[in-house]
């Protein structure tokens, strides 16, 4: 983002955990409260990240693995003449979805759980930053009319 | 009078949806027509579903297998007119493939499920300033209260108002339909602020606003906020307690129960059934006042319709659901999905013969609905037998054009009030001729 800007950025969608990364603006003169706040934010990101990217490669990872042994349990090789890649239809590929979301149901429980507890601390605090501003400026209004 | 408003959205060149809100009931094959562009165009673009929407999207991941479909009939073609050409003739491989892209992209175009998904990919790749613009906002909000889901809420709602043996009110129609209309828009909003990383994962969400960055969690919030309240509170103080009672307990289903279920269990698909049952109860109570026999029937033949219509869209998305976390019965159990599916098929023939038991429509009704009611099911069958995309995917389309038509058919055969009105004063009369006679 260019030097001059006074917003956040926000970026394509990562490779991997298809998260849109942000990239924070620090104002000069950041109240402790934005700072908690931009600092909540970094970690949440960084926690997202972390936990979409490993995820979505361990799906990635298992699914070529699945592929590759119900191939050689049918006798078949992971390309086929053409070098085209051989896939499974979507039927053989169910056993496949079903085992992987009972295997992570957990890790999402888990996961729903801090995602829902930082949603909401984010927005309070987000809250609480605009009706900090909103209060100022009001003060700064009042200064500058009194003037 | 009729209303059509074109919702453009800015920016992006994308296909217009109007959507059509009924005045008079007399127009309703006005209504119909409209009905049908807009669910097609709905269906063509980029869109968005969860259980309680009517509507599901042509989702990306349907789309795209299509489009390689014709990327392959373009690269045969090119194959042949290659080969005859001598191998002087190099340079000219470069442009076939070229001419393939663009051969793509104009059959892309007329496809028009594909021209948002290029004309967007383009922006993804590029980083924003999260500024708020106040001209994209319309279009942003309106994205994020998933305005027709929310139009076709609405119009589930007036068909519930429709079918209540009272007389027609103007006014209560149209505040009914605005409450309606807000209190969905709020739900909607909340579940999107819920499901942000969610949403990023899946092909068919990843366009929404709050993964997009163009609008901040806090202002999503306040947005449902500034929807919510004032919808519900049009329910109840310029309709009636029970339909603002209602609203509020549907936001909560929908946010509190259905939203956070879906990551936990594959019930979550029944609650979500309810959900979309709820917006023509509504709408029977917002005439009547009270829930009678014909509300809950109403509410019934829209949760029945729910399960073809969602159980045959998951079927398609089993990869995303699976990878995102999602417990949905196509995933965990897809006998059981095919079986709910085709067992609420059959029960829309079931309640279509409740309907004039009831006294809510003439025996016309079951009569004339029962053939779209036994290819809905057949087409249910086709799904539980054959349990392949294709199948998913006619049983979802028909679905779609199904419950319009079967709401349109139930209204046209609506018992009429006043014939009932006048078989009373007819016995009435009687009675007091009767009467008369005896006495000496």
């Amino acid at each position: 983002p260019p030097a001059h800007s006074r917003n956040d950025w926000i970026g394509p969608p990562d490779k991997h955990s298809n998260l849109r990364p942000v990239i924070f603006y620090v104002p000069p003169k950041e109240s402790p409260l934005e700072r908690r706040l931009r600092e909540a934010r970094q970690e949440a990101q960084a926690c997202d990240q972390r936990f979409w990217a490993r995820h979505n490669r361990a799906f990635c990872q298992e699914k070529e693995e699945f592929i590759y042994s119900r191939l050689k349990a049918k006798g078949l090789e992971m390309r086929d003449e053409t070098g085209q890649k051989a896939t499974l239809n979507a039927e053989e590929m169910a056993d496949f979805y079903k085992d992987f979301l009972s295997k992570n149901f957990r890790k999402h429980m888990q996961y729903n759980r801090d995602w829902y507890k930082r949603n909401f601390t984010i927005t309070f605090l987000m809250g609480q930053v605009a009706l900090a501003r909103a209060l100022r400026w009001l003060r700064w209004k009042k200064k500058n009319v009194g003037n | 009078g009729l209303f059509v408003w074109h919702l453009k959205n800015t920016g992006i060149r994308q296909i217009p949806c109007q959507f059509v809100h009924l005045c008079r009931v007399a127009n309703d094959r006005l209504i119909t027509f409209q009905y049908f562009n807009f669910l097609k165009r709905m269906y063509v673009t980029q869109y968005n579903k969860d259980l309680s929407q009517r509507a599901k999207p042509k989702s990306d991941s349907v789309a795209s297998p299509f489009r390689e479909l014709q990327q392959f009939d373009r690269e045969k073609k090119v194959v042949h007119k290659i080969r005859p050409i001598s191998p002087v003739h190099q340079p000219l491989s470069e442009m076939p493939s070229r001419n393939a892209l663009r051969q793509m992209k104009s059959a892309a175009k007329t496809e028009d499920s594909v021209t948002p998904v290029r004309a967007e990919s383009k922006d993804h790749r590029q980083w924003k300033e999260m500024k708020l613009r106040l001209d994209d906002m319309p279009g942003i909000l309106a994205r994020l209260s998933k305005i027709k889901l929310t139009a076709l809420v609405v119009s589930t709602a007036s068909a519930g108002f429709a079918m209540a043996p009272v007389p027609f009110d103007l006014t209560c129609f149209l505040l009914a339909s605005l409450g309606t209309g807000l209190a969905s828009c709020a739900a909607n909003s909340i579940n999107q602020f819920f499901e942000v990383p969610f949403d990023s994962n899946m092909n068919r969400t990843k366009n929404r606003p709050l993964v997009r960055g163009q609008i901040s969690p806090l202002l999503a919030v306040c947005f449902a906020a500034s929807c919510g309240v004032p919808g519900i509170a049009l329910l109840t103080l310029g309709v009636n307690p029970l339909t603002g009672a209602l609203g509020a307990f549907n936001i909560f289903l929908y946010t509190c129960c259905y939203t956070p279920m879906k990551r936990m269990s594959i019930a979550n698909t029944w609650v979500g059934a309810v959900v979309g049952a709820i917006p023509p109860v509504m709408g029977w109570t917002a005439a009547t006042g009270s829930l009678d026999a014909g509300a809950l029937l109403l509410g019934g033949i829209l949760y029945s319709w729910q399960f073809p219509h969602f159980n045959a869209l998951s079927w398609g998305l089993r990869e995303d659901y699976s990878r995102g976390g999602y417990c949905m019965m196509s995933v965990t159990h897809p006998g059981l999905c095919r079986r709910v599916a085709l067992r609420h098929c059959l029960a829309l023939i079931g309640l279509s013969v409740v309907a004039p038991v009831l006294d809510i429509t003439t025996w016309t009704f079951p009569v004339i609905s029962l053939p779209i009611n036994l290819y809905i099911s057949y087409l249910g069958f086709r799904f539980y037998r054959d349990a392949d995309r294709s199948s998913s995917r006619k049983l979802f389309f028909c679905s779609l054009w199904h419950l319009p038509m079967l709401l349109l058919v139930m209204f046209t055969c609506k018992k009429s009030f006043l014939e009932k009105e006048d078989k009373g004063d007819l016995l009435g009369g009687n009675h007091g001729r009767a009467m008369e006679i005896r006495l000496p």
